[in-house]
């Protein structure tokens, strides 16, 4: 396959990035769009170039290292698939692919391709744990727990932390991601003591950190590679108000 | 010379534990506050480690190299979690998990070591479920467990698929909630360089800061490392595409003993190589072999697919030859007994590198939901990478470089021979000898970090509390930081034609054919040649891209590329010095009439420790001696 590809460059933070044009031959259609990538930086090594800086590490959907827009989707036309799970298989002979950073203004890029997502962090540090200390934690079988619960709790779970959703809407919101985290802790007894200063703390860190508001578009449940169901943001918003009320 | 001393406490096996803890020195609260603990790694032995020491109140500085904790290797860990509950009522017990440990690595771990490892098994489990991991469940809200290869009871705890990813989010959040507390601060993005010693403990880092380049000092007043494992070296691994040995590898240029380093494990089901672009091979977790049954054709070279292939023309080989546990058989065997099919002319697929995985009877009999739910993921991940669908045709299969066996030596209280640097999780040698269980190493990780650690590291920061704060301003600093600039420079200044890439990848392939599934003299000798003469002409030919001061992912290729050149050294080294068949070290000229691994107790009954003596010298041996008193040492067998 012949693939021309349009790849943001950027040298740093503060300096100024601008697209740049690559051609690149006999790309096979078996290759990850990761190993493409690679492709490009082991020519442009070779020539003498600057290789394409971009955040990998798993290479097999996991990590939530790898963050990519292609041709405008977050992790590229796949369905629930992460840049490096995505095959050259997926597009045509010729093709030209626009290959850009998460752009969202709480995730600024360090370099091509590569951007802060320590917000996400922040906002887990503001709460999205249970205080539990590692001794006093009682038998696992003396707390029971509902298994379409636990079921559902682990597939609010699978959050992979990568900012698909945030790069995903227009408002660069990150409800998704925060609502997973206190749907998963809110589905298990062991969760819920402190699931209402959890839902405040961090959603009022989600707001600090200059994420966006949900208006409902549904983007972040389309480009999510795992799945995460916008039903969890009502559920977030149910545990907020209840909160609210009791606050 | 220094002296082995693996400081196992007296007393008997199942008292040795909890003898210690209440005999160990301890740190008040106050004096914790005042006393700096280094951890690097945030997987799920340093994150562990990061929550519980930050809960005791300790000043810890955590590093890691990717952009946020949470994404450390152990992520990807698919399978499950034991842990000796014996939920199941069918015959479980610490004393169990422990002899199946001892017994599956094959006679060569450290009884001791082994049998706390279980020890804090179910402590682990309980503060992993009162974290939030969602643990499958039964219908009566209880834990579900299920079975791993080498083992005849089901003690493994799962949460799908993905169990690694939800055991490592629940430790992120205990570290995440030290954090807020105060007790952790996190770097990220920081590469270990060079570990700092001072009077002859270790008293501090050199970092990269992998944004800008910057190099850092860090001091305090001990150092653990929980950097992972380095089945990377063999280029195409079942891990992380970042996952490197640096960090343990200064460690050992420093004088940090190395155990056991020919002790890699290959992981039987990974999905094949397919081409020589690839980056990287994913694992098909052991737990599909709980439902999914190993074959290959019976006719040699049968190029039919799969499913064109009758059932009485269909060689379960592994069922066949290990009628005990079948399909279920540990790793090193099952990686063996792959490659001898693929190897007599039965494999599968156009490279005939491949077996099948087939589910086709478990979802006759279960149907298709059920298989879904216990494996979904899985099956996903697998159609995702080949195009091929598993619910209708079985999956091909091949080992692959998985598990470092081997690493940094560590004594009864996890220090390594270094005073003051502690080493956890699968950066050390300590608990898995010469082959490793499925689900035994988050249990190893979380056990090392949520448990022990946090006691082990007590008893020697009990000594330091009158030592003030590590100023890093001293020579010891200066020196180290230079050496980091110079070796960066050196990488730089080289200038040649070929990327850092390339020549991973034919070291991998060097490793490989030399010192892979299995061993010989000849090999192992003529692999040392071709590793050396790699090295030379990385020196000479290398072309790393860039500056130091920026973000330069080439860069950092390149220095854990050229740790591995010598790691690779010192791997085969340790192989040609180990004339026997035992785990994952398979010496062809050391086996049995039946093709099985045969061990020489005799000779070979000790942890190979190595000793750096400086560039350009052979390392020195030395023997940590095994002694079992509570396990009769006898052949393995899973026939
Ligand atoms: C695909 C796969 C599946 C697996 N499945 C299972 C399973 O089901 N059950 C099981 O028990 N085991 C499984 N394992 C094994 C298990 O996952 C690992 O052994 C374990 O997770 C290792 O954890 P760790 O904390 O020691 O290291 P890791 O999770 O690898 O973490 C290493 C950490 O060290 C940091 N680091 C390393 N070097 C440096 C440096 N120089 N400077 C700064 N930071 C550094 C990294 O950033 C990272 O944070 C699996 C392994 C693989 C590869
Ligand atoms: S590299 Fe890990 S999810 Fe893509």
């Amino acid at each position: 396959m012949n693939i021309k590809l349009k790849i943001w460059r950027q040298k740093n933070a503060k300096a100024k990035g601008k697209f740049e044009d690559y051609t690149l031959d006999d790309v096979s259609p078996e290759m990850s769009f990761l190993e493409m990538l690679d492709a490009l930086n082991t020519k442009l090594i070779e020539e003498g170039g600057d290789p394409v800086a971009y955040d990998h590490d798993c290479r097999e959907g996991i990590c939530g290292c790898c963050s990519l827009y292609i041709n405008g989707n977050p992790h590229g036309p796949g369905e629930k698939t992460t840049t490096c799970e995505l095959h050259m298989r997926s597009f045509k002979d010729g093709q030209t692919l626009i290959v850009e950073p998460w752009r969202a203004k709480s995730f600024p890029v360090i370099k091509d391709l590569i951007v802060d997502r320590n917000a996400f962090d922040k906002i887990i540090v503001a709460g999205g744990f249970i205080s539990v200390d590692a001794g006093s934690a009682p038998d696992s079988n003396s707390i029971l727990a509902k298994k379409e619960n636990a079921d559902e709790a682990i597939n609010s779970a699978s959050c992979i932390g990568c900012g698909a959703c945030v790069a995903a809407c227009k408002n660069a919101s990150a409800m998704l991601f925060v609502s997973a985290k206190i749907s998963q802790l809110a589905l298990l007894p062991q969760g819920k003591v402190e699931a209402m200063d959890r839902v405040n703390a961090m959603v009022a860190r989600m707001d600090e950190l200059g994420f966006g508001n949900c208006t409902n578009t549904y983007a972040c449940e389309a480009e999510c590679p795992k799945g995460i169901k916008i039903t969890n943001i009502a559920r977030m918003n149910r545990e907020f108000f209840a909160a609210k009320v009791v606050g | 010379m220094v002296t082995l001393n693996s400081k196992i406490p007296e007393g008997p096996l199942a008292e040795k534990w909890s003898k210690y803890k209440s005999s160990m020195k301890l740190v008040n609260p106050a004096n914790k506050k005042k006393l700096d603990i280094i951890l690097v790694g945030t997987g799920l032995a340093g994150a562990s480690a990061a929550s519980s020491l930050g809960e005791l109140g300790y000043n810890v500085k955590v590093f890691c190299f990717q952009d946020t904790p949470r994404r450390a290797h152990s992520v990807a860990a698919q399978g499950g979690i034991n842990a000796a509950k014996n939920y199941k009522n069918d015959g479980d017990s610490v004393y169990r998990l422990f002899y199946d440990m001892i017994k599956g690595g094959d006679y060569r771990a450290r009884e001791a070591n082994v049998y706390r490892a279980a020890e804090v098994s179910n402590a682990t489990i309980d503060q992993l479920t009162a974290q939030g991991v969602p643990f499958a469940r039964e219908y009566g809200g209880t834990l579900d467990n299920r079975s791993f290869g080498g083992v005849q009871v089901s003690r493994t705890f799962y949460a799908k698929g993905q169990t690694g990813q939800q055991c490592i989010l629940g430790a992120y959040s205990g570290l995440s909630r030290q954090v807020k507390n105060g007790t952790v601060k996190m770097f990220s993005r920081r590469e270990m360089l060079e570990l700092i010693i001072v009077d002859g403990k270790a008293r501090g880092i050199i970092t990269r800061n992998l944004i800008t380049g910057e190099i850092e000092r860090h001091s305090g007043h001990a150092v653990v490392l929980a950097t992972g494992g380095y089945g990377t070296i063999y280029y195409l691994s079942t891990l992380a595409v970042n996952s490197n040995a640096s960090a343990a590898w200064t460690a050992y240029k420093k004088g940090a003993f190395w155990g056991n380093p020919s002790f890699i494990q290959i992981h039987p089901s990974s999905i094949p190589v397919l081409n020589d672009y690839q980056a990287k091979l994913t694992l098909m977790s052991e737990s599909l072999r709980n439902d999914g049954r190993v074959w290959a054709p019976k006719k040699k070279g049968d190029k039919r697919p799969a499913n064109d292939i009758p059932e009485e023309e269909r060689d379960y080989y592994l069922e066949r030859r290990y009628p005990a546990y079948g399909n279920l058989v540990p790793r090193d065997v099952g990686s063996r007994a792959a490659k001898e099919r693929c190897d007599a002319g039965y494999g599968v697929g156009d490279t005939g590198l491949a077996v099948n995985l087939d589910f086709k009877d478990a979802i006759a009999k279960q149907g298709k939901e059920a298989i879904e739910e216990k494996y979904g993921n899985l099956f996903e991940m697998y159609e995702k990478i080949t195009g091929i669908n598993p619910y209708e045709e079985p999956m091909r299969i091949y080992p692959a470089g998985h598990y470092t066996m081997g690493g940094l030596w560590v004594d009864y209280e996890l220090m390594t021979t270094i005073p003051g640097l502690f080493a956890i999780g699968e950066s050390n040698f300590s608990d898995h000898g010469a082959n490793r269980l499925g689900a035994s190493s988050l249990m190893q990780c979380s056990g090392d970090g949520y448990f022990i650690i946090p006691n082990t590291i007590g008893n020697y920061l009990a000594d330091e509390i009158r030592t003030p704060k590590i100023p890093t301003d001293t020579h010891e600093f200066e020196e180290a930081e230079k050496a980091v600039k110079s070796k960066i420079e050196k990488l730089l200044s080289v200038n040649g034609r070929q990327t850092v890439t390339s020549f991973h990848k034919r070291l991998g392939k060097i490793l490989w054919d030399y010192s892979g599934m299995t061993r010989n003299e000849e090999g192992l000798k003529k692999g040392l040649v071709l590793v050396d003469e790699l090295e030379k002409e990385f020196w000479k030919d290398v072309k790393v891209p860039g500056t130091a001061d920026e973000l330069n992912q080439e860069l950092e290729k390149a220095g854990r590329v050229a740790d591995f050149f010598e790691l690779a050294k010192l791997i085969i080294t340790d192989g040609l010095n180990r004339r026997e068949s035992c785990g994952a070290h398979f010496r062809e000229e050391s086996k049995t009439e039946t093709g099985e691994a045969k061990r020489d107790d005799k000779n070979y009954s000790y942890v190979s420790v190595w000793e750096y003596k400086g560039k350009d010298k052979p390392p020195e041996l030395h023997k940590e001696e095994l002694n079992y008193e509570y396990v009769e040492v006898k052949v393995r067998d899973y026939k």
